[in-house]
């Protein structure tokens, strides 16, 4: 058995999603290769290849896939793979592996398992079902498998060796019918929401937009992503790529601090996963506290400064 | 231009769902069904599209049971005009087959234009879309926040990627998947609700269709997560912080 990784990096650097990717790969055999598609990537290859548990660095580094289109992207690997032996193919379950992991799997003729959690045996994996309220364990019948993990599952391998590198040539082309035209990166000094280890969110309890203020001292603070739940979202407080949840985002920090949420149902199935969970209300019967590790009854308004003074 | 939206009928969104007790799968039966809310996006924007007159006829297309007619009713009542349902009976679909089955369909309608929720709410899977692209060689704009014409036909879709905003030039015919930001869908008007129940809906079954969409994956079977204790209730501000700091370990 043998796997390949399909490295994320932004141009520059690899992401950590990559470095936890490497590290479900070795549970699943020890022999594990990457794959690192961009352009002028030197710096890219320079870091990875400092990376543990790898054998090879195998890269591709064309004008052409500077942008990471999945449709060039996949004409490559699809390349690279022919008259290799890999059993294995694994993304991380980003907005970029979920783009392209699919695309791979069916240009194989088989069916992806998405966003792995656990990993038993070669064959056996468990991922959640219902934003992680139920979790299914599968046994995947095909003979190559194309998987994306989930990075906050699996702690990112270190960076402590020397790999060796091998280019591979394309003679491929670029898609005529896709192209990039901008990137524009969230404008926020905060962390990315389902990445950032501390995440604080506000309800309905905020009560208005302009109240969310309270909540920005003490995410600059602990260095905290800002999120809310769907009924201050539907309220219009805050823009609709904020909402934590079932339908928003999936979050999974060390910290989440819920204040002024009440706990609904599709609420709880987006932060279920975080380590701790802190939260601040009136009602003490609010389903949020049977959620919480920690919780303090009371009114936010009253609350917040305070804890904000307290981070000082 | 004309639309096939793909809708997945699924366990609504409120509902707290329940793990079987021998562990097959989750509880459906006299359960809360609804369109999957991501679909319901693409509804949405196809129903704008048509108001904008850049789309000219939006076909919904849902694959399930006799029961996934009440899901596609819901997309003819916020303005589509006919409706697909492939049946399948018995056997536990999977990407892959939907996939198939989505590009046997776009091989008889011809749209330019496919759309669909990045994902479902219940397998969280998050790959139909990207399938049917691959399968019929169109431009994938996964995770749409924005849909724009350009003049010469293309379109501009902006993307929701991690950590910003992507914007890609696909040429049509593509496959767009919605993301959560692209608009909010309304609900079916009255009058609205009763005109879709004139509308035709054409059902195909998906054994006409010889497609293998035999499952590739063996659900072992399906557990509960682990459960999340109750914690404690603390007296104020500075007890939380250094709980936080001392206990937890996360501040």
């Amino acid at each position: 058995m043998k796997s390949l990784v399909i490295i994320e990096h932004d141009g520059k650097n690899i992401k950590q999603t990559s470095l936890s990717t490497i590290t479900a790969a070795e549970q699943i055999s020890k022999d594990v290769e990457v794959l690192v598609l961009g352009s002028n990537i030197s710096g890219v290859l320079e870091n990875l290849k400092k990376t543990d548990i790898i054998s090879k660095v195998n890269y591709c580094d064309e004008d052409f896939l500077k942008h990471q289109i999945a449709e060039n992207l996949s004409e490559v690997i699809i390349s690279f793979l022919k008259d290799k032996e890999f059993t294995h193919i694994l993304l991380p379950s980003s907005t970029f592996g979920k783009n392209l992991g699919p695309k791979i799997a069916t240009i194989l003729d088989v069916q992806q398992i998405s966003d792995i959690i656990e990993i038993f045996d070669h064959e056996t994996f468990a991922r959640p079902i219902y934003a992680g309220n139920a979790i299914s364990k599968v046994k995947s019948k095909d003979s190559l498998k194309v998987i994306t993990v989930r990075p906050t599952c699996f702690e990112p391998c270190a960076q402590n060796s020397n790999v060796s590198d091998e280019k591979f040539e394309v003679s491929s082309n670029q898609s005529k019918s896709v192209e990039f035209v901008t990137y524009d990166q969230s404008e926020s000094d905060r962390p990315e929401l389902t990445s950032a280890k501390i995440v604080i969110s506000g309800g309905r309890g905020m009560q208005n937009g302009e109240n969310f203020k309270l909540l920005e001292g003490i995410a600059d603070k602990l260095g905290a992503a800002m999120g809310a739940s769907r009924a201050a979202v539907d309220a219009g407080f805050v823009p609709n790529d904020w909402q934590v949840g079932q339908t928003g985002k999936i979050v999974a920090p060390d910290l989440y601090i819920a204040v002024g949420i009440s706990g609904a149902i599709q609420h709880i199935a987006g932060i279920k996963d975080s380590k701790f969970i802190a939260c601040i209300n009136k009602d003490e019967e609010a389903p949020i506290f049977n959620f919480s590790d920690y919780g303090l009854v009371g009114d936010l308004f009253e609350i917040l400064p305070k804890l904000e003074n307290e981070l000082n | 231009m004309k639309a096939l939206v793909c809708v997945k009928r699924v366990i609504d969104y409120n509902v707290k769902i329940r793990v079987k007790s021998d562990k097959t799968g989750v509880e459906t039966d006299n359960v809360k069904m609804s369109m999957n809310p991501f679909d319901e996006i693409a509804v949405e924007e196809a129903v704008r599209l048509k108001e904008n007159g850049l789309v000219s006829e939006i076909v919904i297309l849902s694959i399930g049971q006799d029961s996934s007619q009440e899901t596609i009713r819901t997309g003819l009542a916020m303005g589509a005009d006919r409706g697909i349902l492939v049946k399948v009976d018995d056997i536990l679909l999977e990407p892959l087959g939907v996939g198939k089955i989505i590009k046997e369909v776009c091989e008889k309608e011809n749209p330019e234009m496919i759309i669909m929720g990045k994902q479902a709410i219940d397998d969280d899977c998050n790959q139909t879309g990207q399938i049917v692209a691959t399968l019929t060689n169109y431009p994938q704009a996964t995770f749409a926040s924005e849909l724009k014409k350009n003049e010469d036909g293309t379109l501009n879709v902006t993307r929701e990627v991690d950590g910003g905003l992507e914007t890609i030039k696909v040429k049509i015919p593509c496959v767009v998947t919605t993301d959560l930001r692209l608009n909010e869908p309304r609900y079916a008007s009255l009058p609205n609700i009763m005109k879709a129940k004139q509308k035709k809906i054409e059902t195909i079954e998906s054994k006409d269709l010889n497609l293998d969409i035999s499952p590739r994956l063996e659900v072992l079977e399906v557990n509960d997560p682990p459960e999340r204790k109750a914690g404690i209730k603390v007296p104020d501000v500075s007890n939380l912080v250094e709980k936080l700091k001392n206990e937890a370990k996360v501040i």
